[in-house]
Order: structure tokens, then sequence, then C-alpha cells
């Protein structure tokens, strides 16, 4: 690791369940240059300072989701966030906000994969198809239609941003609703109709209170409040239209 | 300790353990599988490719093509009979990710598109823009979850298999959150961890990337195969070694020297042109691209940064709009990470170790010389990479023997007798008691971090780019150091909930492992081919002597042995390797010596 002369102190949150009651802040003293992130920052912790320091980290570069953490009170990636943009000041970083803790920065993520699970997160063709016919067609238009959904990496930053979500862990929440709203927007996908009594029910999207910090967090710009509130409109008119067809506004 | 009860136990849910799992329940719904992972499976290092998947579409290519550019790719030393499946199964688990709701990126009239990629003779590389491991990824966990048979580990550390009357029954793993063990019983086991190369300082890597399932088998006796052949990526960042894609070459980047010169021209690569030439100049192979910028690094024609020698990837003249929409992950990479908007400035690049080619010695079918265990994926050697791995064959690899892997345990579980549970749950015990001891008894000096970057140092020293045989020799010793060392390993964290000092330690044994078989393996080739280059007198490829197999032995805490397995050659003999015009010319000599030996008989395929 590169040391420089600077050094920034990053205060962490520790929380180790055996021994701790609560969890309590902890500051270590870090050589830093411009080039290094927060992540590896507390390698440098891990490696030097204290070996009984736990985070969850792999691919370095925005891509794997693991090192979602609040950094000053933001959720943000700890791998893309840099220490060169709080010295001279302190840097805190704690677990994600709104999940139960593990230990330390790591979360307990059981409740998002229960999530996942709960949205039917793959195709639902309307009939098999074989693969000796080959690729369904799909245009460049209906592609990008629900891309930017499928973009979401699953760090649990948009949770973390979520105040409905830290009121009432039942909300779906942003990035489930964004993964949701990906598949049910994919041209070769007929699954909406089982998906949406999720969307409709008391944990749906009307929990959701319009805040949009959500959005703003997204490292990967998922944008999940516009899934959210997309939602929203055909959950009203899906309402409605039940009272004319028996399958809603699905096809 | 907690029990399951498997079928098919599969360690490693990235590409190729989920593929596999997938095909174990669709072969069999009532077979039972854990599928365990160290991290959740979207975390898994697949999800760091870029680039894409080959598979042969285009009107005007052909499974041939694929084939010879693939073999040739990999100087020779590929198992062709493989070879030969692996292409013609491509296209096929390509459509299969596509209904499964994959967003490859698309042409005008919704067909798939694809892009060149390096080494290969004519398109066939299909992309999710820069994203294609992480679509590919969370497309196959998600798809995962409608298969009930599938019982997940998440979090699992795979900490020993379980091998009893001659054949693979189980594995042992630690559940990280809570530190207690699990005694998987399984009649067969498919490992599919993914490479080891952590064990590089400059890698491209994530930090799970540490050959656990290699070093699982290969301490059970199953041979590594062609460890030496290590992959450097040309084009990565100074410092960290993130992956800048070898799309961003597809797509019509160049790379230039401090004179801003397209220096690979002076490499037999060219002649430069300013359009993309496939299987030229920038689109040439991996391994030639790397030691062509170790040969401008000796010239001082390369440009200092920061983190050492740079030179640079020039994507200027493709415009923010389509830079934006074809590599918009590289884009914002070079951005925040480099404050460079690659629009403006052309990014600073160096090779960086991106790719294991060798593994665990497996046949056709993923099965390893241990009866019930298979492997697929980056920790396996099927034996289609040979010396370098061509650009978008092991996205493809994943879903193709993957899904092989997954039938073929299938198989062998249906087939095999219950386990003694008693004499397993015993074994299992044992297991879990070493590895506590690991924690409780250690009172050594040894730090973790220090050994893994004397272990990172030496093996950037002898087994890099170029390679020298007293430097190997050297890192052959100070690996055994290490090794001896790591038996006074101090393991600070004493705790058992969610301690990833434990983890680390027990990674850390893995990889000294590893790396000792690819430096003793490297040693002991005296030629240069691919990815494995000398300039003590073996600059040659040498295939009297050297075309075959490196096999790599365990032998407890001495130097393992080496021996060496013959290559399979069906239609495709050894030939000049070469690109740019000369590997038009190359190719021509190479279709009449083939016509040649196809009349004489010579051709067995």
């Amino acid at each position: 690791m590169n040391t420089g002369n600077k050094v920034i102190t990053i205060e962490v949150l520790r929380y180790r369940p055996e021994q701790d009651t609560a969890p309590v802040a902890q500051e270590y003293i870090v050589p830093f240059t411009d080039d290094m992130s927060v992540l590896q920052g507390l390698q440098y912790i891990k490696d030097e300072l204290d070996g009984t320091l736990s985070f969850r980290w792999s691919c370095r570069m925005a891509i794997c989701g693991s090192c979602g953490m609040m950094i000053d009170s933001v959720p943000k990636l700890a791998c893309q966030t840099f220490l060169r943009d709080f010295y001279p000041n302190t840097v805190r970083v704690e677990a994600l906000a709104h999940f139960p803790i593990e230990r330390d920065l790591v979360i307990v993520m059981d409740d998002f994969m229960e999530k996942l699970d709960s949205i039917k997160p793959y195709i639902i063709p309307e009939k098999p198809r074989a693969l000796s016919e080959g690729e369904y067609l799909q245009t460049p238009a209906e592609r990008d239609l629900y891309e930017q959904f499928s973009s979401c990496i699953n760090c649990l930053l948009c949770y973390a941003a979520c105040p409905q979500y830290g009121l009432n862990s039942n909300f779906i929440g942003p990035g489930a609703m964004a993964l949701l709203h990906r598949y049910n927007l994919d041209n070769r996908d007929s699954g909406k109709e089982q998906r949406m009594p999720l969307v409709h029910a008391e944990e749906g999207v009307f929990n959701c209170t319009a805040v949009g910090y959500c959005s703003e967090v997204c490292p990967k710009k998922v944008d999940p409040a516009n899934a959210v509130n997309i939602n929203k409109t055909e959950s009203a008119s899906d309402y409605f239209l039940r009272f004319v067809t028996p399958k809603g506004a699905c096809k | 300790m907690e029990s399951f009860k498997a079928d098919v136990a599969i360690i490693g849910a990235g590409g190729a353990g989920l593929r596999a799992a997938i095909a174990v329940a669709e072969s069999d719904p009532a077979l039972k599988i854990a599928l365990i992972s160290k991290v959740y499976p979207m975390r898994s290092h697949t999800v760091a490719a870029e680039g894409g998947a080959a598979g042969v579409v285009l009107s005007h290519d052909s499974l041939e093509h694929h084939f010879h550019d693939t073999v040739a790719g990999g100087d020779w030393l590929c198992e062709q009979d493989v070879v030969d499946y692996f292409v013609a199964h491509c296209a096929e688990e390509m459509v299969q990710m596509e209904h499964w709701g994959c967003p490859w990126s698309r042409k005008p009239d919704g067909h798939i598109n694809v892009r060149p990629f390096g080494g290969m003779k004519i398109e066939r590389t299909w992309f999710a823009a820069d994203k294609t491991g992480f679509h590919m990824l969370h497309t196959l966990f998600q798809t995962s979850l409608q298969y009930p048979s599938i019982k997940r580990f998440d979090e699992h550390f795979c900490v020993d298999l379980l091998v009893e009357d001659a054949r693979v029954q189980g594995a042992v793993t630690i559940g990280i959150a809570s530190g207690e063990f699990t005694f998987i019983e399984a009649r067969s086991v498919i490992i599919a961890t993914g490479g080891a190369g952590r064990v590089f300082r400059e890698n491209t890597n994530g930090g799970i990337v540490t050959g656990d399932g290699m070093a699982l088998a290969y301490r059970h006796g199953v041979p590594l195969r062609d460890m030496e052949f290590v992959q450097y990526h040309p084009t990565c960042m100074p410092g960290t070694g993130l992956l800048f894609t070898e799309a961003c070459r597809g797509e019509g980047g160049f790379l230039l020297n401090k004179d801003g010169y397209r220096y690979l021209q002076d490499y037999g690569l060219g002649p430069a042109q300013p359009k993309p030439v496939n299987k030229a100049m920038e689109l040439g192979p991996r391994d030639r691209l790397s030691q062509a910028f170790w040969h401008e690094q000796q010239k001082g024609r390369t440009i200092e940064g920061p983190h050492g020698p740079v030179v640079h990837l020039d994507l200027r003249h493709l415009g923010e709009k389509y830079l934006r929409e074809r590599l918009p992950q590289i884009y914002e990479l070079a951005e925040q990470f480099l404050g460079v908007d690659p629009a403006q400035t052309p990014i600073p690049v160096r090779p960086a170790v991106h790719y294991t080619m060798g593994g665990i010695l497996v046949d056709g079918n993923c099965a390893s010389p241990l009866a019930g265990l298979y492997a697929a994926g980056e920790c396996s050697s099927v034996g289609i990479h040979g010396a370098n791995r061509l650009g978008s064959n092991s996205l493809s690899e994943l879903c193709v023997f993957g899904k092989v892997a997954g039938e073929e345990a299938a198989k062998f579980a249906k087939a095999a007798a219950p386990g003694n549970s008693e004499v397993l749950r015993k074994q299992a015990e044992a297991t879990q008691q070493r590895a506590t001891h690991l924690v409780q008894n250690s009172k050594g000096g040894e730090r973790i971090s220090v050994l893994r970057r004397e272990m990172a140092q030496t093996m950037e020293q002898g087994c890099g780019i170029y390679r020298m045989g007293d430097e190997m020799q050297r890192t052959c010793d100070k690996l055994a150091e290490l090794r001896q060392r790591f038996v006074h390993i101090n393991v600070q964290d004493k705790s058992r909930v969610f301690n990833t000092d434990w983890l680390l330690a027990i990674e850390l044994g893995y990889q000294l492992e590893v790396a000792q078989a690819m430096a003793v393996s490297a040693l002991n080739r005296r030629e240069s081919r691919g990815a494995h280059q000398r300039l003590d007198g073996f600059t040659e490829r040498d295939d009297a002597n050297y075309l075959k197999h490196t096999l790599v032995t365990y032998s407890g805490a001495d130097t393992p042995v080496v021996s060496y397995g013959p290559v399979k050659i069906t239609h495709s003999q050894p030939a000049v390797r070469a690109y740019g015009a000369a590997g038009e010319k190359a190719d021509a000599d190479r279709a009449a010596l083939d016509e040649k030996a196809a009349a004489t008989g010579g051709r067995s395929a």
C-alpha cells in the first residue's frame, strides 16, 4: 500500500456481539494518498492496525455491491468514495442504516434476499421457448425500456436511504421494486400478473412517500424511485380496470 | 455441528456454479443441491467481467474459425476434442442466457449484436454493454431462484472436502455469520470457485479470488494442470489493477507509447490501420500485447506515472456519445478513479494479472481423477485455454461447462451408493478441530498481511510477463519459506461472528499452495509458449520437448511433484502463431498443411 505524508482519521462504528452491548466508535489514524478510497483505508486498518475489524468487500470497482456503508451518514460504496474528499476532517463510517448489524460494518441482509425472491425476478414466458427457436427479438428501444432497472447491483444503499423502510421493514423497498419493474417491462416476460399483487399489497408501492433519496444515492443510476412511482400509477389503473376485466391491467 | 444431506454439492456460486446448479435441477428435480458460496452469489467475481462471451452467429463465421482462433491463441496447448465441443455449444448457451433474460445488446432489427475481440478472426462476442459478466451473473442467480431443489448456503466458507472410499462425499463449511460448522454430505461435488489471481500484487481480481477450490482438490491428490500459464491483461488501471475491458479496443481504441505512436506495429501485429482489424494491432491476443508493453518499457518508450510506467489507451476519437453507449462502465471508472474524461484524455494503463489458464485437472466431462469430483470455470483446466486464453471464451466456458459439470455430477450422484454418514461425520469433526485450532492455538508472530504481501511480491518478480530460471528458483524458495512461516500465523481475531481474520488466514494457506504450484510449473517448463515467456535461453516454443501439459501433484509440506501429460491434437497441427499481416499468411500456410495432413490420413476428428 502506498503511504504518503498525509494522515486521515477514520472513525469506525464497531460492534462485536460477543463483547459489545452496543455499538462503539473507534478511531484509526491512516496514512493516505489522494487516489485512495475509503475501502483502501479500511484495508489498511485491517492489514496494519487491527485484524479484528470486519467489513465486506470484493471487486473494488463498484459492481459487486458488497461494500455499501454509511460514510459521514450518507449511504455509499466504500470503493468509489475517496478519502481526499474528507481530508483534513475525520471520516466516519458505520454499517448501512435500517438493517440489523451482524458485526462492525457488516449488516444482516436476509430481509432483502427474501424480498428479492418474492418478486419472481426471472422471465416467466407466455409459453416455453425451445433453444432451436433462437433468441427472442427485442429492439434496442424495447431493451432500453428496462435496461436501467436491470443495472441494480443489490448494494442496498437505497434501503439505507429510504425513510419508509427505516420505519417499517415490511415495505418491499426501492431495490426489489426496481427489479420487479425490470421484469414487468421486458417484452420476453408475461409474469406481470403474478407480480402485481406485491405492488398493490399493504407492503407495496403506496408505502413510498416519494422522498426520492433512494435514487439520489444509487451508484448505478437505476432510479428506483421512478420504478416505485410508475407502479403507483400502474397499481391505481390496475385497481380501476379490475372492475372491467378480471385480470386488471395485465396482459 | 449442523448437517445437511445433499445429492450434489456445488462449491462456488458464480457463473459456473449457478449454471451447474440449474443443470442439476433441470436434469432431475428430485436431486437435492447444496449450493455453497463464501459470499452472496451475486457478489461472485463473474460480476466483474466486462467485454462479452463468444458464440458463433454470423453467416461468414464458422465453428472451425472459432476452433482455430482458440487453439492457435492457446499456442496449441489445448485439448482439441474439448475445444470442438466447446465451440459447438457456445451459441446455444448464449441463446439459453437470452431466454433467461440476459439483456444482450441488440441490432436495430432486434437480433443480438456481436462485437470484435482480441485474437478472434470474426466478430462473435455477445455483449451487454460493458457489463456482460454482471448481467450474466444476475440473470443466472435470479433464474436459479425458481428451482426449489437448490438449497443455498450463502456466506458459507468451505474448509475441506470429505473423501472416503476413494471418492468425494461431501464438504465442511463455516457459516460466516455464526462461526458454526456445517457437515454437508453429498454423492458428488462440483468445484466452481474461480481463479487465483490474488496471489499476484497488481491484478484485476476481486478480493475473493484466492484459489480456494484449486487448493481443496489439490490437497486431496487431484493434479493441477498448466498452472504456469497466468494471463496478464494489457489494459489495467495503474496501482489498483482494475480492468479496462478489451472491448475498448474492440470498439476501436488505440494503444500509444510516450511518443503517441501505436507501438504494437513494432511487434509483429501490424500494419497499423485507422479502423480496428480483427487479429491485428490492438486486437491481437492478450499475451502478445502485455509482452509488447514490457519491451516498450525496456526501450524507455513508456510514460512514467505515480504507480510506475504506463502507456495510453486512447478512446478520444470514438466520441463521448458512442463511449457512453458501448463502454459506460469504463467511462465511469476512468472519471471516478482516475479523474480522466476518456473522450478528452487518453487513459493511462499497464498490464495486470487477470486470469488463471490452468486449474483442477478434469476431462471433457468436467470429471477429475477423484471419483465424484467435478470442476468447471476458471478453477478448472478442462483444456480450452492452453497457454493463453482468448478474451470472451471464459464467460462462454462458464455456461457450456457449468452445464456439463451439472449434468455429469447429477448422473454420478444417482448411480453412487449412499455413503457411511457416521464415518463422514467423524471426518467432518476432525476438520472442524483443525480449522478451529488455527484460531485458538495461534500464538505465532507471523502477520497475515505480511505473508500475503511477500507472496505477491515474489510471484510478480519470478512469474511475471517475462521469466528467468534463477528468478523463478528464488520465487520457489521464497514460497517454500512462506509456507513454513505460515505455521506460525497469528490470527488476531478470536471471535466467532463474522471473523474475517480467520477466513483470510485460511485463504492465505490456499494461496501459498496454489502459488507454489504455479512457480514450480513455470520453473520446469524450459521453453516459451503463450503466457509463459522466458528470457534465459528458452525463448522459443519447443514442441519436441514441451508440447505437453504440466501436472503438479501435492506433496504435503514438500515441494510438489511435477509430471507431464499428452496434449490431444485432433486436426490442427502446431504451426506458427502469428497475427496482423503475418497472421494472414500463416493462416493460408496452415490451411495447406491441414489439407495435406487430411489427405494423408493424419486427421482424426
